[in-house]
């Protein structure tokens, strides 16, 4: 497979085209704003909490497929997760869409999101991938004084 | 270096030549010829400049205006000639109206801080345009804080032209600096600037242009434009980055203060009193960039040697071209339809994000820019995150335009829409 044609699978086009869980979620207890200041991007991240246990995810906002896609899966992923096991989840996620080796990444466990990974490739669309996490772990964490973005 | 030098009415630039001018354009990417449309963002340079700043830093490498040694005086000739090249180019009326500084955004700080922030008080209005870079919204946002002054936005048609009629309602004599792009970096429209400023003399307002995006394509006259002040990029314009100029009329930078303090804009140093030198180095505080001047200035004879008509000529025809083609994409949706425009070309398609689009233009060797092109305010004018862009300079050519259109033709196989 070529490098684009792993960055643009059909399940990234797909999730891109027909996103998961998109729009506001009227009984989310958490949200955070994420923007790609460099770009323009920006989504919205809604979470459903309750016992230390998400509930739902929803997103919303205006970005390219690789952002939308990367939220969209998300949103799937986070589903009945802990607490804890989100920002598992988060920091696996930011290794494998942020590192550098391919060798060294454990994608066990990752499931469909390991689709995601071919964004390596690409570092200048790495920040797409990984914004709809971030804005999610400032939702999650309640660390949400300041809009997210990926400058930090 | 090979350009021919008979008028441009006689001889059309003979692109061929101009390409093998410039290094870079016979690189490789993704195993494609490059296809670099990403001028409005940075221009490629040409042998000239690369090999001017190689001179310079292997034979006259020296602080300027300090040293007596050989090194310290072929530096400070170097350096000074640059400034004279300018003048020329710009036909400025004297060398004292040329100031360098790191590029057109600082240019703007520098007349935001050391003309407006003394220039202006509570009451009094900027005048810009909804088509600015942000390069020209901010200073003036930062120095109206200060000062108490406010801001007015000339707005923008759905073709991308300024509205020119609002703009004569919105001109008032309480406005005292009308700050407007000669091109817009964004979607190529050629704003009106002569009688902009015209305008504004006659309600006693004084005119700054950003020419970041007009130098590289047209040749310009300040005299005959009777600007006031004016601000470009040398990296623009084929030259190096890091160097730009400020133009401004003797008898207003005369009575500016100080941008930044430092050496060489003193005249003498005591802790009582510290007095300036005249302008221009009254604002250049510390070593200048004195290889960037030296690069700027060859790209400045460079695009002499080739001529502005004849390069304004031959992208005229090659912006047609790239118009046409692209119209005939479908799903392809132009921004921006100014009957009177330049150089950059942005466009929508929908279902493919602008980056998506960009990516795989890229894979193709296709450059061009995808995002908000530093346009925020425009880009919420036509009610769209971003655009893709393409922009071109003196080398490109038909069958790169082409190559751009076939590349966006896969963008939309590989998404289907």
């Amino acid at each position: 497979m070529t490098d684009l044609a792993e960055l643009y699978q059909d399940i990234i086009l797909d999730h891109s085209k027909q996103p998961r869980n998109f729009g506001e979620l009227s009984e989310a207890n958490r949200h955070a704003d994420g923007y790609n200041p460099l770009c323009g991007d920006h989504i919205e991240v809604w979470i459903r909490i309750d016992d230390d246990h998400v509930g739902k995810v929803h997103f919303s906002g205006s970005a390219c497929a690789i952002c939308t896609a990367s939220a969209s899966m998300m949103t799937q992923a986070l589903q009945g997760k802990s607490h804890e096991e989100s920002g598992v989840l988060f920091e696996q996620m930011r290794q494998m869409l942020a590192g550098t080796g391919d060798g060294d990444i454990d994608q066990s466990g990752l499931g469909k999101l390991a689709a995601l990974g071919g964004v390596r490739r690409y570092p200048m669309r790495v920040k797409c991938a990984t914004l709809p996490w971030h804005t999610f772990k400032a939702a999650l964490d309640e660390n949400t004084g300041q809009p997210v973005t990926t400058e930090q | 270096m090979g350009v021919v030098t008979t008028k441009p009415a006689c001889l059309p630039l003979d692109v061929g030549r101009i390409r093998h001018d410039f290094p870079i354009l016979s690189a490789q990417v993704h195993g494609h010829p490059l296809v670099y449309l990403d001028n409005a963002a940075t221009s490629q340079k040409p042998s000239v400049v690369l090999d001017a700043l190689h001179a310079y830093y292997t034979q006259s490498n020296s602080n300027i205006n300090r040293g007596v040694h050989a090194l310290g005086e072929r530096a400070t000739e170097a350096y000074a000639k640059a400034r004279d090249v300018v003048q020329l180019f710009l036909n400025a009326q004297s060398v004292g109206e040329i100031v360098f500084t790191r590029g057109t955004t600082e240019a703007i700080n520098l007349v935001a801080q050391a003309y407006g922030a003394s220039h202006l008080k509570v009451g009094d209005r900027v005048l810009i345009s909804q088509m600015e870079h942000h390069s020209n919204i901010v200073p003036w946002q930062m120095v109206c804080q200060q000062t108490g002054a406010g801001l007015d936005v000339i707005p923008v048609s759905d073709d991308g032209e300024l509205m020119m009629g609002r703009f004569e309602s919105q001109l008032t004599d309480r406005t005292k600096i009308v700050a407007i792009a000669h091109i817009s970096n964004a979607i190529g429209t050629v704003n009106p600037v002569s009688k902009i400023i015209q305008a504004a003399h006659a309600n006693g307002a004084v005119v700054l242009l950003d020419a970041a995006q007009s130098i590289p394509h047209m040749a310009i006259d300040v005299q005959s434009l009777d600007c006031d002040f004016l601000a470009f990029s040398g990296h623009k314009t084929y030259g190096p980055t890091g160097i730009g100029v400020l133009y401004g009329k003797a008898a207003l930078l005369a009575d500016m203060t100080p941008y930044q303090g430092g050496g060489a804009m003193i005249r003498s140093v005591g802790f009582d009193q510290t007095t300036y030198r005249d302008p221009p180095d009254r604002f250049e505080a510390g070593t200048p960039n004195i290889a960037g001047a030296i690069g700027l200035a060859a790209a400045i004879g460079y695009m002499n040697q080739v001529g502005l008509p004849r390069i304004s000529a031959y992208e005229a025809d090659l912006l047609d071209y790239a118009l046409q083609r692209l119209e005939s994409v479908g799903k392809l949706r132009l921004i921006g339809r100014a009957s009177n425009r330049a150089a950059s070309i942005s466009f929508v398609i929908d279902g493919i994000h602008p980056h998506d689009i960009g990516t795989i233009l890229d894979d193709e060797g296709v450059a061009i820019r995808a995002g908000h092109h530093c346009a925020q305010p425009l880009m919420s004018r036509f009610g769209i995150p971003a655009t893709a862009r393409a922009s071109i300079a003196m080398y490109n050519t038909k069958h790169e335009v082409d190559a751009l259109v076939q590349a966006i033709q896969r963008a939309i196989e590989v998404f289907g829409v």
